[in-house]
């Protein structure tokens, strides 16, 4: 099937700094099932780039194969889309940036994706540090082939079959720390107000911007039992967040805040802010991320919020020295060495 | 077997031990007969190891201009006793053999019919050198300096080319100068010289260069605009890498030292695919080098790439497979796993050069293709062309040609267009139009994606879109038959019903062999294939030959499965001639299976 979505849209529509409408950033009309965390996400995409005034075509959608890979159709319709193969949306980006590098990548990818067939390409690109939105739609079990345990699935989640899992989970916001991640967040589909604010600071920064989201997957994982549904994740979130548990909650703006914020200046001039409630925490050093990270785990929470960044270490585009210029730009002159060097590289082999 | 007064035809193999410097040693032997203005052939038989295994290097030397390696050692020179027995073994009969006889060797070692040679180098090197590291280099200048009084070779030849590639560290040429003069030294004094076989100066090189394949094919992929190269290190491609890296430092470095190509070694040879297509798909032309390992790990992204339709150019650099055991020889064995990588119904061009000049205009043509044609191209060399230096007709590129990009359409473009497709015909030829990523605000973008979308570039499940998309692929197909390069045809001076094809690094044995043949009376005409898709000069050759000898590396006589399937061609009248010992293949080896086979027919 394919879908269209009708293009009437209110006329009065609030546009944005450069004359577009959210509309504008829409895409076509999702096939996920009704309730998928993933739209949620696809709409939090929409509502970004919308206000951070990104001209649509500058961005390219990148995906791998799962339910979340499905979504690139579902926002920004203006935008070019690459839905490659299983796993490896990272390479795919990696090239796409090193042919210009003026692009935002936003790449989405799943636990299956990323955590399983995709766990290479996906450490590589940390590892790399390419100018790169990372965000993994994480649901726990594998959707689009009904229902089995991913490796993100906590231990003792129980599936909609019944079946307890039996193994560890794979904890991705800590191992792209581990790796050197140089933006690493976690957040919740369902809590918009974070999500935007996040993903703004993601495609911001000039570096790998990994982005860990709870999906909930409405069919298959969200049972009783399950660690990944909304009652349990909303559940646990509520009840830490009035006891113990502290979102960090992030935005960009100007303002300095008192009290329980900490502004965490950029090298542009722009500011994050940030509720700050976990107090031995600090998001420019990544073995406080880790402390505060291992400590949530141990107590049964879920840690979100911008956890780390760094915007000292070099992007790819950086180590390898590439030209300012995208390299897809540079014409015959840039790139061929002529005639006349070629009858010189023919002296030195005789 | 007679060897008196043989002029520049003949050939030297040197066992060595890999790791202890003799390779430029053996190059500079190679070099030496090419400065003098004779033909010579260099190979390298070379182990998987870096320090400790035998290696060995054969250089044919040949008035005649063969440049396919030649059944028959006359003159072996041997530095490793690990392999002695068998070196021994591998000379001709009254050939020579040149050994180190500082230490004696056994007697039941020893050939009547040949003629050994013993040059005690390592002691002359203790009494010459006290540093044990240029005691053992300095023994490979001593053969070479033997080897120029026993075969005529020039010692000023030498000397000047030991002064070009110490250029950079002067300090280093009189001692290996020395070295030589040592071994000069001892021939005049105690051996026979010169040999009944030796080098005499000739104008037979003309203006042809020495190089190794996957140095021109770097070199093709500078010239061709590369500037995205992903690879993952495998023997025998990845001097392919390395080579695109050197020239780039080289030709494409701003005065502001920033760079004009971005290289990555990638963490396995699906990201390296993975990077080359998304790179081509953002609109700058990528690469990746590989051997038929990394082939089959790309084969996902292979289909992908062909369904979606993106360019991507991969260098093949064949080898004998898989794993351990064989992976520094030569072989011809991945034509069918490329020609259908992946998965539904795929298949890919591929190009097949068989000199470092031609890996050098293939590789260009293949990146105008992979443009053009939006489709992986293949380019499939081999270890044998790929590492080993050959002599060839100079790079030649033209200041006026243009750089076939294919369709790809801009803004201006876009804003002209009434409606885009992504997937339409506009032209009839099976190629659709392209839009690169950031091209224009409103107009021009798709997803792309695998097996099913409707022109326009709209997901579909649809049975007649995915249908049609097919038969769309299919007339690109037939398209690329007439784009690829034409084969290469000879006529036998004597009319003859009979032909043999032959492509790639079978080239050079199979057109000697032609000669053999024909001197014996069995005429041959010749098609040299250079592409895959076969094109309309392939079917006519077959068409109009009665018996076809397909001489190939590999067991299954796999470029004949592609003919009988491509061409639909009875199987008896293609008859395969098959060298897959993981050694280049060799005249004489052809020449006696198709004697053997004639006179089977003819007999029977």
């Amino acid at each position: 099937m394919s879908y269209v979505k009708p293009a009437f849209r209110h006329p009065e529509l609030p546009r944005n700094e450069l004359g577009y409408t959210k509309h504008d950033y829409e895409g076509g009309l999702s096939t996920l099932c009704a309730g998928c965390g993933h739209d949620s996400i696809s709409a939090a995409i929409v509502q970004a780039c919308f206000e951070m005034n990104i001209e649509p075509h500058k961005v390219a959608k990148m995906s791998g194969i799962g339910c979340s890979s499905k979504t690139p159709a579902y926002y920004l319709g203006h935008s070019h889309g690459f839905n490659s193969v299983h796993g490896r949306m990272p390479s795919v980006t990696t090239g796409a940036y090193l042919a210009n590098r003026d692009l935002i990548y936003l790449g989405v990818s799943g636990d299956g994706d990323t955590a399983s067939i995709g766990m290479g390409q996906f450490v590589h690109a940390v590892r790399r540090n390419l100018n790169m939105v990372y965000i993994v739609m994480n649901n726990g079990c594998y959707g689009l082939t009904k229902g089995q345990d991913s490796a993100t699935a906590d231990v003792g989640s129980v599936s909609k079959a019944g079946s307890v899992n039996p193994f560890d989970a794979i904890d991705l916001a800590g191992l792209a720390l581990e790796l050197g991640g140089t933006f690493v967040a976690q957040s919740f589909s369902g809590d918009k107000h974070q999500l935007v604010p996040l993903l703004k600071a993601a495609m911001h920064h000039k570096g790998f911007s990994f982005i860990n989201v709870l999906s909930p997957c409405v069919t298959f994982n969200n049972n009783a039992g399950s660690t990944k549904s909304y009652d349990w994740v909303r559940d646990h979130m509520e009840a830490t967040a009035t006891i113990d548990l502290v979102p960090l909650r992030t935005e960009i703006t100007t303002a300095y805040d008192d009290g329980a914020h900490q502004s965490v200046e950029l090298h542009d001039g722009s500011t994050i802010v940030l509720e700050k409630l976990a107090h031995d925490w600090n998001p420019r050093d990544r073995n406080s991320a880790v402390r505060a990270l291992h400590a949530a785990r141990d107590e049964g929470r879920i840690l979100t919020g911008l956890l780390y960044m760094d915007e000292d270490r070099p992007n790819l585009h950086e180590i390898l020295h590439t030209t300012s210029e995208p390299l897809n730009k540079l014409t015959h002159v840039d790139l061929i060495p002529g005639a006349s060097a070629l009858e010189k590289i023919n002296a030195g082999l005789r | 077997m007679s060897h008196t007064s043989r002029t520049n035809d003949f050939v030297v193999r040197f066992a060595n031990v890999n790791g202890t410097g003799s390779a430029s040693a053996n190059l500079l032997f190679a070099k030496s007969i090419y400065r003098m203005g004779v033909p010579v052939s260099p190979k390298n038989i070379f182990p998987s190891n870096i320090q400790g295994l035998p290696t060995w290097y054969e250089v044919r030397v040949s008035e005649q201009g063969y440049l396919g390696r030649r059944d028959g050692v006359d003159l072996c020179v041997t530095v490793n006793p690990q392999s002695l027995v068998e070196d021994i073994r591998s000379v001709v009969p009254g050939g020579y053999l040149m050994y180190d006889s500082t230490k004696p060797l056994h007697e039941e070692m020893l050939r009547e019919d040949i003629t050994f040679l013993g040059i005690p180098m390592m002691q002359i090197c203790t009494a010459e050198y006290q540093d044990p590291r240029q005691r053992l280099l300095f023994k490979n200048m001593v053969y070479v300096g033997a080897l120029s009084a026993l075969l005529n070779i020039e010692f000023g030849v030498l000397e000047q080319l030991v002064s070009e590639q110490f250029a950079s560290k002067a300090k280093l040429i009189p001692p290996n100068i020395k070295a030589m003069q040592l071994g000069v030294d001892y021939v005049r004094e105690h051996l026979p010289h010169p040999l009944p076989f030796g080098v005499e100066r000739r104008d037979l090189i003309g203006d042809r260069v020495i190089i190794d394949g996957n140095s021109a094919c770097a070199l093709g992929a500078v010239y061709a605009g590369a500037t995205v190269a992903a690879w993952y290190p495998i023997t025998p491609s990845t001097s392919v890498a390395e080579a695109f890296d050197s020239y780039c430092s080289e030709l494409r470095v701003r005065p502001d030292g920033t760079r004009n190509y971005a290289i990555v070694q990638a963490e396995d040879e699906l990201a390296a695919i993975g990077m080359a297509i998304g790179a081509n798909w953002n609109g700058a032309r990528a690469f990746t080098a590989t051997s038929g390992p990394g082939v089959s790990l790309m084969n996902e992204f292979l289909g992908l790439a062909y369904f979606a339709e993106i360019p991507v150019v991969l260098i093949d650099v064949q080898r004998v497979g898989p794993s351990t055991g064989m992976p520094t020889r030569t072989q011809q064995s991945d034509l069918t796993l490329a020609a259908y990588a992946s998965h539904g119904d795929t298949k890919h061009p591929m190009l097949f050069p068989s000199t470092p000049t031609e890996c050098f205009d293939l590789t260009v043509a293949a990146f105008d293709l992979a443009d053009r044609l939006q489709t992986p191209i293949m380019v499939m060399t081999d270890l044998d062309l790929g590492m080993n230096d050959h002599l060839t007709a100079p790079f030649h590129w033209d200041d006026t040609r243009s750089l076939d990009l294919g369709k790809v359409l801009t803004a201006e473009d876009l804003d002209a267009l009434p409606k885009y497709g992504r997937y339409l015909d506009t032209d009839g030829d099976g190629i659709p139009y392209r839009t690169i990523p950031g091209t224009h605000p409103t107009k021009g973008a798709y997803v792309a994606r695998g097996t099913s979308r409707t022109r326009m570039g709209v997901y579909t499940e649809k049975s007649e879109d995915y249908q049609d998309n097919m038969e769309r692929l299919t007339l690109k197909w037939t398209t690329a038959q007439s784009l690829v390069p034409a084969a290469e045809i000879h006529h036998s001076a004597v009319p003859t019903r009979d032909g043999m094809l032959y492509f790639g690094t079978t080239t050079q044995a199979a057109m000697e062999a032609a000669d053999l043949l024909a001197a014996q009376g069995q005429p041959l005409d010749q098609c040299r294939l250079r592409a895959f898709p076969f094109g309309a000069d392939v079917a006519a050759f077959v068409e109009t030959h009665d018996r076809i000898f397909v001489v190939e590396q590999n067991r299954d006589g796999q470029m004949r499965q592609l003919l009988i399937a491509e061409l639909g061609i009875d199987p008896h009248r293609l008859v395969s001639v098959l060298n897959f010992d993981g050694k280049p293949i060799t005249a004489d080896f052809i020449t006696k299976s198709i004697t053997r086979s004639v006179t089977r027919s003819t007999t029977a």
